[in-house]
């Protein structure tokens, strides 16, 4: 399968999916009026990575601002990862928050309380390419 | 320090919060209070254009927002053209919402996201706790009967800084 590669806009994150590192990035602003759209295409990527996994795969969310139509979609995709890891593949979400911004790191820690995968919260100062 | 009235799309919710973005560089040092704001009217902006579809929407149909500087912070007041039916579905959810001390928001928050009963296209469910919990005040709500198809639905969300 090939990487999934998408440059951001103002409404949308950047994405770099790669299977052949099990390196998965989401990073910049998820605020579409429509996330499922976005979203499909990154899900069912991750459906047929999982498949044939990489033994260890992390996920770095770095977003500087989500709305509540992605914060359903972003569950998704962590579900699809709770699948990867359920076949015995170690699976990490790097969270990732600016310091001046605790309502998102509590949203991480939302995510953390409903998904059943290792997060580890990591304080930034700046989201990359703003 | 705006105010708009019309239909919205995509497109001009792109460039409203750009506006909204550059004004509060301007006007709030502090950054999550900057952020919440950005949120509160993103949320906002969007449960308009999901609740008055352009298509159906009349030339006294449009949406409202203005959002200011106030003694305490921000205010972001929306208004919009709703179905009398389900006003009530409305009513509960936003006085069940302003019940909850923030603990309770973020409890009700995380039970509504994991349920996998809320739709991404929006219905407020999740949009109006999002909302709340940035505030971090009641949501101040009214509805206005206009006639037998249409009552007018008017949110303000105060975000302190």
């Amino acid at each position: 399968m090939a990487s999934y590669i998408l440059e951001g806009t103002p409404k949308t994150p950047s994405v770099l999916f790669d299977d052949s590192t099990g390196r998965l990035e989401l990073k910049g602003r998820s605020i579409p009026e429509n996330s499922i759209e976005f979203y499909k295409p990154l899900i069912d990527w991750i459906d047929r990575y999982a498949r044939d996994p990489r033994p260890s795969s992390i996920l770095h969310v770095q977003l500087e601002y989500f709305n509540t139509s992605s914060s359903k979609c972003i569950l998704d995709l962590f579900k699809k990862l709770e699948l990867v890891r359920g076949t015995g593949n170690e699976v990490t979400v790097l969270w990732h928050y600016e310091a001046d911004d605790e309502d998102m790191l509590e949203a991480g820690e939302d995510y953390q309380a409903i998904i059943n995968i290792p997060f580890k919260m990591i304080q930034i100062e700046e989201v990359d390419g703003k | 320090m705006l105010s708009f009235k019309g239909t919205l799309t995509a497109e001009l919710i792109t460039a409203l919060l750009g506006l909204v973005e550059r004004k509060l560089d301007l006007l709030e040092p502090q950054a999550q209070v900057r952020k919440r704001v950005f949120n509160v009217v993103m949320e906002c902006l969007q449960n308009l254009f999901h609740h008055t579809r352009a298509d159906e929407a009349e030339a006294d149909e449009e949406g409202v927002v203005v959002i200011a500087r106030t003694d305490m912070g921000f205010s972001v007041l929306t208004g919009n053209y709703m179905d009398p039916a389900s006003v009530e579905q409305l009513r509960a959810h936003l006085d069940r919402v302003n019940a909850l001390d923030p603990e309770g928001l973020r409890d009700l928050y995380k039970n509504k996201l994991a349920d996998g009963r809320y739709s991404p296209v929006g219905g407020g469910g999740l949009g109006i706790i999002d909302i709340a919990r940035r505030s971090g005040r009641k949501l101040e709500y009214g509805f206005v009967p206009h006639d037998a198809r249409r009552t007018f639905f008017s949110l303000n969300v105060n975000v302190p800084s």
